[in-house]
């Protein structure tokens, strides 16, 4: 995993469930040609609105429960949660899943390492299932997402919302709720930066590698593009 | 990480803390009504097992079925083995079967090294002869570290049947790599003639190391192994290197009392200090599900391609 392709995954995600390869992209990537589509004060705005959105779809979000996938997931599921409780005054419950063991690709790489899984004591059983993602791309961390919850409890219902939604979905899923509509080409990498893990709020829009990388269309079991999103 | 498991010694400081943390997150699976992840569905795991073993083989067995890998055992007595197979034909069939990993326990030392040169699988070992049990180490580390926080610095002190013991030898190897003191206390008759060049002290009373201790590990006396007038009487070993209630009273309030099971209650642990709220023992059993879990996880859940 040096050279990012399209092919090989958005890179965010990458990033997110395996830390190791988080400096490794950086470095590779190193934002040429990249261009900020995002400042902070929007991100702020959009999560206010998601904010908002959930209270009416969910009649006040008194069943809510907010599960983050890590690990960029996370953080967002947590200040979608305080500005929840802001504008109805009372805490709704947070919580993280990682998806790790339950990814279609897994024998594509070497072992990934492990994000945290905390499902409040409250359960998710009879629950709104709000699952957070940055980035929604293929749809494949969501379908692993679906299996993992499954596992842990049966939800009411399972909504989605992601900060960014970038198209190019291989798999019939949808988000509930959208922070941005970004429109990309495959060749390009889209990563979200959140202050909590990166020390800067901001969505990055960037090409990718050239072709011919490690994990390119020609490898085996990833043809088109077997990007995990 | 290594391809395979062979010794403990062929983990480096972040391998080793990798499978902690992947065994930490796994031991949560625990308290969920489905124990069972997809992970490792459609590869297949063998138990070899040459030796008698109970709760080792069926704490790997456990831990492959959890992760949906499919579970082949293989137990020497009333198999092609007894009929006169060697290890290297018992080795090709199982890989004309197809295993992903090879799970060995052997009274030879270094079988399990031998093996991974015959087959494509990992080969994790679960035991070998006098040598090595590098998963009863990882157990034991990671009890450790969840009931006393830390691994560094930690005061281990080893006790008993260390010549005969391949949990001692493991886990010496471990714990220095992970920056914990260890102290072996034993019979002079029951230490290895190497000794010397392991990273570990030696002391031979056990009352003066007890009070120096946050981890007591207790080994049992392998009288299955001992061809040879070791010690005098059982009775005189339990009474200078035997854990009681009265030698349990030495150690800091903080400290846990270890076994690596079975245990021969009333030979180097008594029955009170065995079933006391300082010992991890049935803790150790169910911490090994979620070790070997994490060591299967990342030895056979990513791409076969990695060296």
């Amino acid at each position: 995993m040096h050279a990012v392709h399209p092919a090989d995954g958005d890179p965010s995600r990458r990033a997110s469930t395996d830390l190791t390869a988080s400096t490794d992209l950086t470095a590779s990537t190193d934002l040429r040609a990249s261009k900020t589509v995002w400042e902070p004060a929007e991100i702020s705005r959009a999560l206010t609105r998601i904010a908002h959105e959930i209270l009416e779809r969910t009649d006040g979000a008194g069943e809510v429960i907010l599960l983050g996938i890590p690990t960029r997931g996370v953080p967002l599921a947590h200040r979608l949660g305080e500005r929840l409780a802001q504008v109805e005054g009372r805490a709704v419950p947070v919580g993280s899943l990682d998806i790790t063991m339950y990814r279609d690709d897994l024998r594509l790489r070497p072992a990934r390492t492990l994000g945290h899984t905390e499902v409040p004591v409250t359960g998710i059983d009879g629950r709104v299932v709000v699952l957070v993602d940055d980035v929604l791309y293929s749809g494949r961390t969501v379908r692993a997402a679906l299996d993992a919850l499954s596992d842990i409890g049966r939800p009411r219902g399972v909504q989605l919302a992601v900060l960014v939604d970038r198209g190019h979905r291989e798999l019939p899923i949808r988000a509930d709720y959208v922070g941005k509509n970004l429109p990309t080409s495959q060749r390009e990498v889209v990563r979200v930066l959140l202050t909590e893990i990166d020390g800067q709020d901001a969505v990055v829009l960037g090409e990718g590698g050239g072709p011919g990388g490690p994990g390119s269309p020609g490898s085996p079991g990833s043809p088109g593009g077997t990007a995990v999103r | 990480m290594n391809r395979h498991l062979i010794s403990a010694a062929d983990l480096s400081r972040a391998d080793a803390l990798l499978i902690l943390d992947t065994a930490e997150e796994l031991a949560q699976m625990a308290d969920r009504p489905i124990r069972k992840l997809p992970t490792l569905r459609g590869r297949t795991v063998v138990n070899l097992f040459y030796e008698d073993s109970t709760r080792t083989r069926i704490s790997f067995e456990a831990a492959a079925k959890r992760l949906s890998a499919d579970v082949i055992n293989f137990s020497a007595k009333g198999s092609s083995v007894a009929k006169g197979e060697s290890l290297k034909d018992t080795a090709l069939t199982l890989e004309a079967m197809g295993a992903d990993a090879v799970v060995i326990r052997h009274g030879a030392s270094g079988a399990p090294h031998r093996l991974a040169g015959w087959v494509r699988g990992c080969v994790v070992n679960a035991g070998d002869g006098a040598h090595e049990h590098p998963t009863q180490a990882l157990l034991d580390a990671f009890t450790m570290r969840r009931r006393l926080g830390r691994l560094d610095g930690l005061r281990v002190t080893i006790v008993g049947d260390v010549l005969h013991s391949r949990v001692a030898r493991s886990n010496v190897l471990l714990l220095a790599t992970l920056g914990a003191e260890v102290t072996l206390v034993a019979p002079p008759t029951l230490l290895p003639v190497a000794v010397g060049g392991w990273p570990c002290a030696v002391g031979y009373d056990l009352s003066a190391a007890l009070p120096k201790s946050d981890v007591v590990m207790m080994l049992r006396v392998q009288q299955e192994r001992m061809n040879a007038a070791y010690f005098p009487t059982v009775r005189e070993y339990s009474r200078r290197y035997g854990l009681d209630a009265d030698r349990a009273a030495l150690l800091p309030e903080h400290a846990i009392v270890m076994h690596p099971g079975p245990m021969n209650r009333g030979v180097e642990i008594a029955a009170e200090v065995a079933d006391s709220p300082r010992s991890t023992i049935v803790e150790q059993v169910s911490n090994g599900v979620s070790v070997r879990m994490a060591v299967l996880y990342l030895l056979l859940g990513g791409s076969e391609a990695q060296g």
